[in-house]
C-alpha cells in the first residue's frame, strides 16, 4: 500500500516536472529569440570577432548584470537573460524534485536533492575567475 | 562575412547537428564544438560555452517527453546527479588551467571513442536477478513499462556507477558536452539497470550536469550572447524535428554515416591541438 501510494505520487511529480522543463525551454527560447532578432537589427553588417578569445564584459557574466541589461533591452543583455533562463531551468527542475520528496518524507532523498541544488547555486553564484 | 552571414550559416549548422543527432541518438552537442572551431574558426573557450548551453536546451526538451512515458528512474538520477555535478565543477575548473591545446586533443578522443561505440549494437540487458544492499537501502529499486505491462528490476553497483557517472561529469564540464555516452555505460553496464531506462534517466540527468558547470562559464566571460543564440535555437529546433521523426525512421545507415563524420572529426581535432592550430 504505502508502495503503490508511493509510486503514484513519484508519477504526479514526474508529470510536474515534465510540464516545468517544457515551459522552461519555451520561454527562454522565446526569449533568446526575441533578443536575436534585436541583434541583428542593430548590429547585422558588422564583422564577426570570435577568432580571438576576449571574454565577455562584465555585466553579461553575473546575474544581476544581465538581469538590468536585459530589462534595459540591450539585445545582447536579453539574449543573455533567455540563456540564464534556460540555465535556471534545471535548476528550478531540482528544487521541485526537493519539494517533491519532502512531500513522500523521503528525508533521504530529499537531502541528496539539496546537495545537488547547493552545487548547482554555488557554480551559478560564482565569481569563478 | 558580417553578422548576418555568420548567425544565418550559424544556425543551419547548428540545426543539422541536432537534427541527425536526435535522430541517430548519439546527440548533437558533441559535433557542435568541432564544427564551430574547425569550420567557422571559434576560439574554443566560446564554442565549448555555446556547446554547453544547447545541451542544456535539448536535453530539457527531450527530457520533458520521457519522464511523461515513466521510463526514467528519478531516483537513481538525483542520487547520481551528485557524482555529474560534482565532476561538472571540478571539469570546468580545470578546463581553466588546461592549455586548449590539450583541451582540443581530449576532445578528439572522446568523439573516437563516441563514433566507436555507436558502431555497436545495442547491448543485451543482463538484468540483475538478486536485489542489491546498497541499492534497496537507497530504494532504487522499480519498474518500467514494457508491452508486457510493468516491469520490476533490480539496480546493482551503485559505488562504480556513481565513480562513472563523476567522470562522466567532468568530461561535461571539460568539453561542454552531455556525456550521454559515458552516462548510460555506467547505468547499463555497471547498475544494469534496462536499456530504455538508461538512456532516458541519462537525457534527464544531462541538462542538470550542464547546468553545473555553464554557470561557471558563464561567470568567466566564455559564454557570447551573438554565438550561443544561433547555436542554441537552431540545435533546440532541429532536435526536436529529429526526435519528431524517431519514431518511424530509426535508420542503422544514418547512424554509420554519423559516426563517420565523428570520427572524421575526432581525428581533425587532434591533428589540429598537437600542431596547435587551436
Amino acid at each position: 500500500m504505502i508502495v503503490r501510494n508511493r509510486e503514484a505520487m513519484d508519477h504526479r511529480a514526474e508529470n510536474t516536472i515534465g510540464i516545468l522543463l517544457r515551459t522552461g525551454v519555451t520561454i527562454s527560447a522565446l526569449v533568446v529569440l526575441f533578443g536575436g532578432i534585436l541583434f541583428l537589427a542593430h548590429s547585422w553588417s558588422s564583422p564577426t570577432h570570435y577568432r580571438t578569445f576576449r571574454g565577455e564584459p562584465g555585466d553579461l557574466r553575473h546575474i544581476s548584470g544581465i538581469i538590468r541589461e536585459g530589462f534595459a533591452l540591450n539585445p545582447e543583455g536579453i539574449i543573455q537573460l533567455g540563456l540564464l533562463l534556460l540555465i535556471a531551468t534545471p535548476i528550478v527542475r531540482v528544487a521541485f524534485s526537493a519539494w517533491a520528496f519532502a512531500e513522500e518524507r523521503d528525508w533521504l532523498y530529499v537531502t541528496f536533492t539539496l546537495i545537488v541544488l547547493g552545487l548547482l547555486l554555488f557554480s551559478l553564484a560564482g565569481p569563478h575567475s | 562575412m558580417n553578422t548576418l552571414e555568420f548567425v544565418a550559416i550559424l544556425w543551419l549548422g547548428s540545426f543539422a547537428a541536432g537534427f541527425l543527432g536526435s535522430l541517430t541518438g548519439l546527440g548533437g552537442g558533441v559535433v557542435i564544438v568541432p564544427l564551430l572551431t574547425l569550420v567557422f574558426g571559434v576560439d574554443i573557450r566560446y564554442a565549448i560555452g555555446a556547446a554547453l548551453i544547447s545541451v542544456i536546451a535539448t536535453s530539457s526538451g527531450a527530457a520533458a517527453a520521457y519522464v511523461k512515458e515513466g521510463f526514467s528512474n528519478i531516483r537513481v538520477g538525483m542520487f547520481l546527479e551528485i557524482a555529474t555535478t560534482l565532476g561538472a565543477i571540478a571539469g570546468a575548473f580545470v578546463a581553466f588551467y588546461l592549455p586548449i591545446h590539450a583541451i582540443a586533443v581530449i576532445f578528439g578522443f572522446v568523439l573516437a571513442y563516441s563514433a566507436y561505440l555507436s558502431f555497436r549494437p545495442p547491448p543485451h540487458d543482463r538484468r540483475a536477478g538478486q536485489p542489491d544492499k546498497l541499492a534497496t537501502r537507497l530504494r532504487m529499486d522499480a519498474t518500467y513499462p514494457t508491452p508486457r505491462g510493468l516491469q520490476h528490476y533490480h539496480v546493482r553497483g551503485v559505488p562504480a556507477g556513481f565513480l562513472v557517472m563523476f567522470i562522466a561529469g567532468v568530461l561535461s564540464g571539460l568539453l561542454g558536452i552531455g556525456s550521454g555516452a559515458v552516462k548510460v555505460l555506467a547505468m547499463d553496464r555497471a547498475m544494469r539497470l534496462p536499456f530504455k531506462v538508461s538512456t532516458t534517466t541519462s537525457n534527464f540527468m544531462i541538462g542538470v550536469t550542464a547546468a553545473a558547470s555553464a554557470g561557471i562559464y558563464l561567470n568567466r566571460g566564455y559564454i557570447d550572447p551573438g554565438l550561443a543564440m544561433p547555436v542554441v535555437l537552431g540545435v533546440l529546433i532541429g532536435s526536436l524535428i529529429g526526435s519528431r521523426l524517431l519514431a518511424g525512421a530509426k535508420s542503422r545507415v544514418l547512424r554509420i554515416v554519423f559516426a563517420i563524420v565523428i570520427a572524421f572529426l575526432a581525428i581533425e581535432m587532434i591533428f589540429n591541438g598537437l600542431t596547435g592550430r587551436i
